[in-house]
């Protein structure tokens, strides 16, 4: 075990900060040596994209210090200062959608003090894009990116800022296994230059990947830092969450082959994401669809919802065809739906959880339009208690929520309705190993009270509580899969290289 | 040379004309392009229809006319294009119109023609009324960025409160025997076009270059796109949104000179109802009021859209009692039209 040097690059003192009646961080603090990768891991809502706010001078703490390299932090006005000293990918997105690519990677900082040189920016945006293998136009409008490509823009950002000290929270939250693997290259590449990273991931096998050290928060303070090494994965479990760690148990489930078909799709096609794709999904069966960030899964599963109008072929949900690119149509015959960026299109970040969470019911909790706020109160109190999230009551505004909370609000909408048809893409990214638990135990719920339902992920974990995953490979599906599956298998045909 | 297709760079906040790009970026580039030349064929079209309608149209009195019709509702729309590129919003404008000048002018003539009594040197004028325009704006973005309060409700009370405040010191007088600097600017003549054509044309040339290559005016799109990323970044985003605020104050109180200058008097009512046409122009100009959107080229555009408009229905012999309700109802068809052409819904 190498001892740490002399003076941390980064600490971290004390720190306590509160929102309202919540406590985010509790007297915690953090101290990452020089050059080393250090992971921050606890559960959703432990405090560690507080943290982040405090470590980027984004929030002062109302109690503690920061100090970089022994020194004492700039003001908090000193915007400069902070980017000198740290870089960032935030968790929630800081592109602006209506900039440009270009414009978004050299944002405050397109030119010194003279004119902006639009087409020097262009082609320095070019040589970064390249650099970091982003293949993205730099002209293209930021808010038409897909949620991956944003964030490898903010990856490509964070990193381009020559900053000696990055912090990543849940960069790979949105990434496919390939993206993910070059981030780590990348990663590893910067402290063979000697740069000094902060890493947060709810995926702790990353952790042992690229991290040296690591800190575990746990409601608001800090537990435990160790070096890796030291620090068997069950042990990180236990200190994440108090208890003994135990895997999730996919139940076993006997799908009838009777059961009526509640969601398919027929020679479904939409020019440039998937072709022909026929897919049928019975009452209390879940399909997984699986396939790499370009396979057209997700395009797939927006159209069986209506984001999309296919080009040509048909989606029928419980028997009644809805409207091709209407969403609401898709959700009045009965289809739940978790989109995958939830910030887009999963919740209003202004209104409380128990508005967001009913949206969908609203017309059934009162009469003549009207909602029964009582009502509303018992429904969202009974979701929050399901799926555990952690706030200071239902009418907490959604936005204030930690990430992780706030899918489960996104999840808690979908199921509301008791839909007969489910579909949820990425469900468990950015959620805690627990949450994760009962994300996907609602999933299952759900299935046993007889919905149909596509699971869209290329998590391993979400993907066992399949009855079959089918794999699409560059807009076709290539091979379904039956429950019972070998990792490398599912990986093999999910990269492209089936081993059969 | 491979480099051909012609981009716009900060599509859409991009200023137009600048050339480059990959070649990559599909139809959605070009289409932005397009949007900011969207109007050209409307105001050509109207050119002809005007033509048509009135020969005298195309005389240079006429044309030259128009243009300075449209000079101080220009300035305005300038004023809250900016702001509402920027994500807040700004109603008062048009009371500053009024005020600004009102203040102004009051100050330094003798309490017999309605002044205040103050009698302070003409020269003070001019840097009065400029100056209030500033405060206004600075007041408004106190409440706004301070005290966090909704630009929308603020801005519409100093709506109010400003124009009480001109009818309440003038005692609801139109305000003659003005000095004649304050009429200069309204009223000359430079090579051959009215001064304040040649000042319009000046501001909206110094705001496309700002917002379209400088730092700063990238900036107000970054806020208006998205204030919390603005801030990490390391806009001073507080900062930012006054000095437009400011900006705004100040242009509002010169389109109000302007319009002293040209009627000869500081009306009671001077500004009154404009605020509809200015914000019809920039929307119908393609700037979105969520923010983050639009360009100041393309306001322009609107508001030569609306000033023709406007001019044809005069020519046309439109009579004077149904000519505001023609007029409004014109402007609700250009929006509709600018939305089906744009493609967008206008939010
Ligand atoms: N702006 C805010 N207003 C009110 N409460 C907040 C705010 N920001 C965070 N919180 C609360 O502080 C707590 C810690 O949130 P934080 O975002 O730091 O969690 P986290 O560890 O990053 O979780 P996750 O893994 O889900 O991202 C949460 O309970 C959250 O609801
Ligand atoms: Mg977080």
């Amino acid at each position: 075990m190498m001892s740490p040097p002399a003076t941390p690059a980064v600490e971290a003192r004390g720190i306590t900060k509160r929102f309202g009646p919540t406590t985010a961080l509790d007297g915690a603090g953090i101290v990452i040596g020089e050059g080393e990768t250090h992971a921050l891991v606890g559960r959703n809502g432990a405090g560690k994209s507080t943290l982040v706010s405090i470590l980027t001078g984004l929030q002062r703490p109302d109690e503690g210090q920061v100090l970089f390299a022994g020194r004492p932090a700039p003001a908090l006005a000193d915007r400069d200062g902070w980017r000198r000293r740290v870089a960032c990918v935030y968790q929630k997105s800081t592109i602006i959608p209506t900039l440009t690519v270009a414009e978004n990677l050299f944002l405050n900082r397109q030119a010194g003090r003279g004119p902006i040189n639009w087409r020097s920016l262009r082609a320095r945006a070019r040589d970064l894009l390249d650099e970091y293998g982003v293949d993205v136009d730099g002209g293209r409008l930021a808010g038409d990116l897909g949620v991956e490509q944003r964030q490898l823009l903010e990856i490509a950002r964070a990193l381009s800022f020559g900053a000696r000290f990055i912090i990543l929270d849940e960069p790979t939250a949105q990434l496919d296994g390939p993206a993910i693997e070059r981030l780590f290259e990348r990663m590893r590449a910067l402290r063979a230059q000697g740069v000094t990273m902060m890493f947060i991931s709810h995926h702790l096998e990353e952790v042992y990947q690229v991290c040296q050290s690591v800190t575990v928060f746990r409601d608001a303070r800090h537990v435990l830092t160790s070096e890796v090494a030291d620090l068997p994965h069950d042990e990180l479990v236990a200190a994440m969450t108090g208890e003994a760690a135990a895997g999730y148990q996919a139940r076993s489930r006997a799908s009838r082959s009777s059961a009526p078909i509640v969601l398919s799709a027929e020679k479904l096609s939409l020019a440039g994401r998937y072709q022909d794709v026929d897919l049928a999904v019975r009452a209390g069966e879940i399909v997984g669809l699986a396939g790499s960030g370009s396979s057209g899964k997700v395009s797939l599963a927006e159209t069986l919802v209506g984001l999309h109008a296919a080009d040509s072929g048909t989606v029928t949900v419980n028997g009644a065809r809805p409207r091709p690119g209407d969403v609401t149509s898709a959700l009045r015959a009965g289809l739940g739906f978790v989109p995958q960026d939830r910030h887009k299109e999963g919740f209003v970040p202004l209104l409380s959880i128990a508005e967001n969470a009913t949206l969908p019911i609203a017309h059934k909790l009162g009469r003549f339009g009207a909602v029964s706020p009582a009502r509303r109160r018992a429904r969202a109190e009974r979701m929050i208690e399901e799926l555990d999230i952690k706030t200071t009551g239902p009418s907490q505004p959604v936005g204030d929520l930690s990430g992780g909370n706030a899918q489960k609000v996104v999840m808690a909408r979908a199921l509301a309705d008791d839909p007969g048809a489910l579909v949820v893409i990425d469900p468990t990214s950015g959620v805690d190993v627990r949450a994760k638990q009962a994300l996907l135990g609602a999933v299952e719920d759900a299935a046993e009270r007889g919905a149909g339902a596509v699971l869209v992920s290329d998590e391993l974990d979400d993907l066992r509580i399949c009855d079959r995953v089918v794999v699409m490979f560059h807009g076709r599906v290539v091979k379904e899969v039956p429950r019972g599956w070998a990792d490398a298998e599912l990986v093999a045909v999910m990269e492209g290289v089936d081993a059969r | 040379m491979t480099e051909t297709t012609v981009t716009s760079p900060g599509t859409p906040g991009g200023p137009p004309g600048t050339a480059g790009g990959t070649g990559r970026g599909p139809s959605g580039l070009r289409l932005a392009r397009f949007r900011d030349l969207a109007l050209v064929p409307a105001i050509l079209l109207l050119v002809v229809v005007g033509a048509l309608i009135e020969p005298a149209f195309l005389s240079g009195d006429n044309l030259t006319n128009v243009l300075q019709q449209q000079t101080e509702l220009s300035l305005l729309v300038l004023a809250e294009a900016v702001i509402l590129i920027a994500g807040k919003f700004d109603l008062s404008l048009e009371s500053t119109v009024g005020l600004a000048p009102a203040l102004g002018v009051a100050l330094v003539i003798p309490a017999a023609s309605n002044g205040l009594g103050t009698d302070w040197p003409a020269a003070l004028g001019i840097p009065i009324c400029l100056l209030i325009g500033v405060l206004v704006g600075a007041f408004n973005g106190l409440l706004i960025l301070r005290f966090k309060l909704s630009a929308f409700i603020v801005t519409l009370g100093m709506l109010i409160v400003l124009r009480g405040l001109q009818i309440g010191f003038t005692g609801g007088q139109n305000l003659f025997a003005l000095p004649d600097s304050f009429l200069y600017l309204g009223n000359a003549r430079w090579v051959g076009l009215p001064a304040s054509v040649w000042i319009c044309g000046l501001a909206y040339a110094i705001g496309i270059v700002a917002l379209g290559y400088f730092r700063h005016g990238r900036s107000v799109y970054a806020i208006g796109g998205n204030v919390d990323a603005a801030r990490a970044a390391g806009v001073r985003t507080d900062r930012v949104l006054w000095t437009v605020f400011m900006i705004g104050g100040l242009l509002a109180a010169l389109a109000g000179l302007l319009m002293t200058g040209r009627l000869g008097s500081v009306a009671a009512s001077q500004g009154n109802g404009m605020i509809f046409t200015v914000f019809a122009a920039a929307v119908i100009g393609g700037v979105s009021l969520d923010g983050g959107k639009g360009t100041l080229f393309g306001a322009l555009c609107g508001v030569l859209v609306l000033g023709l408009i406007n001019n044809i229905l005069t020519l046309a012999g439109v009579s004077a009692q149904w000519i505001q309700a023609i007029y409004g109802g014109i402007i609700l068809i250009a929006l509709m039209l600018a939305r089906v052409t744009s493609g967008k819904a206008q939010d």
